[in-house]
């Protein structure tokens, strides 16, 4: 399967302390990973390097096969990594139909001063984008909250608004920081579905998550992290079953690994 | 675009303009008020620029720096290079929207209160320049600023020689009406438009806007860029219709004002500094009455609307329509 997605030698240095510790992995087209470790293990860190949000001390992340470390966030997404908010990070005080068209910024084929005069490319955009909108709330069940204000939604139609934000970007490696995170069983359960489904849209899925029963069962495959360092890769059933695995988890979480 | 509602209101507001203010003051004899008129429009050019800086979410207390530039590049250039004020409008103009440029691309990453300390301290850097540096003169300020001359494109005169009218303060009124409309029915396009949700997307979450592609460093001099052009060429006005420019023509006092305006008026309004512009000033002159009292029951009013009607002046319509 040909990659799509390279993480390479990847350290991140903040001040005296090595958050993030030569790792490297491949995401492979259309697969659905999952990056673990337990607290402080340099998942966030992880995700805001491939993303772009930080630059990294060394090493270098390549989308296929084009270097993206180091570029500013807008200018990586516009390549096609695009990721979404762990807090629930929305445009507050718009609709949540507002929100996704906005979110269709990068699809824009008018320039700035055309959306000002009015031209006709900058109108055929407006309208595109609002079909693109409800074709994209009726994928995620939103098409009832459509025209609520966003900050008065409750927290899991938060977290699918993120992703349809998102999805809006139309990207080709969609990275999710902790999907699950303050979700029951049924909500988490609706996501991963919805993960899935993302999935057989074409989409590449990156995701950090907490949320062990959920990841093992939507991932391909996972990474783990314990400490920065990359202690163990495989399919779920081959992470379950890996001594270093278990023993970063101790105790506590490994009633949750074997699920 | 525009519905029915819309057009009317419109209408109603040239006609005001343009029509029944003109013709009042005429009735009425109160010449005096075309001067305090041409201040509320140019003054409310201004404002409009602090507004937009509002609008992606930017404290801006520096908009008298811009007013005082634009101003000192009109009477400069016409005063030692001879050239005709109407070249110098726009000239003053894209002067303070590339000094804005330049100044705005390391400033405009600071948010909340730093960028408005930054912006507060621009204005008395720009008013110690002045004061400074040669081509200003210094505390004597440029004075003596000939009217503007005639205005003619293909040997067709369009506006006359001001110098030769029976009352310049009439063709100053009219255009600085025509600038503020110009103005503001370009806000109003910018705003409705998606530029302006764009624009609102930075002011409610600058790291998804970018994690959407918006090039927010770029968006963010560019809204700062038309904001100081808008205070460049309300200053060059100001300047030609006082007829002199000194250090002290804008001070930091007016880029407070410039930003209460927005207050007052409302942010989440484009015609806000419109609205927040006439009441100030208006209100300020008829607290004149009461002597030394003026800036208490001044800074009291403002206190009190800001706690009762947080959203501006402009919100009163929408509460009046809730009923």
């Amino acid at each position: 399967m040909a990659h799509i997605l390279e993480v390479k030698g990847m350290t991140k240095r903040f001040g005296g302390l090595t958050a993030v510790n030569n790792v490297s992995f491949v995401v492979n087209e259309k697969e659905i990973l999952s990056v673990i470790g337990p607290n402080g293990a340099g998942k966030s860190t992880l995700f805001k390097l491939i993303s772009s949000f930080l630059k990294p001390t060394t090493g270098e992340v390549t989308f296929r096969g084009e270097r993206i470390s180091n570029l500013a966030p807008h200018i990586a997404a516009r390549k096609g990594v695009v990721r979404t908010f762990q807090e629930t990070t929305i445009f507050r005080n718009m609709t949540v139909r507002d929100n996704i068209i906005i979110a269709h910024h990068l699809r824009s084929k008018a320039s700035l001063l055309g959306y000002f005069l009015g031209t006709k490319i900058a109108n055929e955009d407006q309208a595109a984008f609002g079909k693109s909108a409800d074709e994209i709330l009726e994928f995620l069940g939103l098409l009832d909250i459509a025209s609520e204000t966003a900050k008065n939604l409750p927290h899991g139609h938060l977290r699918a608004l993120g992703i349809a934000i998102g999805l809006a970007t139309d990207p080709k490696i969609l990275l999710l920081d902790e999907p699950f995170a303050g979700m029951n069983h049924d909500e988490t359960m609706k996501a991963v579905t919805m993960v899935r489904k993302l999935r057989d849209r074409g989409l590449t899925v990156l995701l950090v998550e907490h949320d062990m029963p959920a990841v093992m069962k939507i991932s391909d495959r996972i990474v783990v992290l314990n400490f920065g360092e990359k202690i163990a890769e495989g399919t779920p059933a081959e992470i379950q079953n890996d001594a270093k695995v278990i023993e970063a988890y101790l105790g506590v979480e490994d009633e949750a690994i074997e699920l | 675009m525009l519905n029915n509602k819309k057009t009317l209101a419109l209408a109603v507001f040239l006609l005001a303009v343009f029509v029944i203010v003109p013709y009042l003051i005429g009735t009425t004899g109160r010449k005096d008020f075309y001067y305090t008129l041409t201040s509320v429009a140019l003054l409310s050019i201004a404002s409009a620029g602090v507004w937009l800086t509002f609008f992606i979410g930017r404290i801006n207390i520096g908009q008298g720096a811009y007013a005082l530039m634009g101003g000192y590049v009109s009477a400069v250039l016409v005063m030692s290079y001879g050239w005709s004020f109407w070249w110098t409008l726009p000239v003053a103009g894209i002067l303070c929207a590339l000094a804005s440029i330049l100044i705005g691309f390391p400033i405009l990453r600071l948010r909340g209160v730093y960028f408005a300390m930054v912006t507060l301290v621009l204005t008395e850097v720009t008013r110690l320049l002045a004061l400074a540096l040669p081509i200003t003169s210094g505390a004597k300020g440029i004075t003596s600023i000939p009217l503007p001359g005639a205005l003619s494109i293909f040997g067709i005169t369009i506006i006359p020689d001001f110098a030769t009218m029976e009352n310049p303060r009439i063709a100053f009124y009219y255009l600085a009406a025509v600038l503020m409309v110009l103005c503001f029915a370009g806000m109003y396009r910018l705003v409705n438009s998606r530029i302006g949700h764009i624009c609102m997307s930075l002011q409610q979450n600058e790291e998804l806007a970018s994690s959407i592609g918006v090039n927010i460093a770029a968006l963010r001099v560019i809204a700062y860029a038309i904001s100081s052009f808008l205070g460049g060429i309300s200053g060059a006005v100001f300047v030609a219709a006082t007829q002199s420019v000194y250090p002290s023509s804008f001070t930091v006092t007016d880029s407070v004002n410039f930003m209460l305006n927005c207050f007052l008026g409302g942010l989440g309004y484009v015609f806000g500094p419109m609205m927040g512009t006439l009441v100030l000033y208006f209100g300020w002159n008829l607290l004149f009455e009461t002597g030394k009292f003026q800036l208490l029951i001044y800074s009291t009013l403002m206190i009190v609307l800001m706690l009762v009607l947080p959203n501006g002046l402009m919100s009163l319509r929408s509460l009046w329509k809730k009923g």
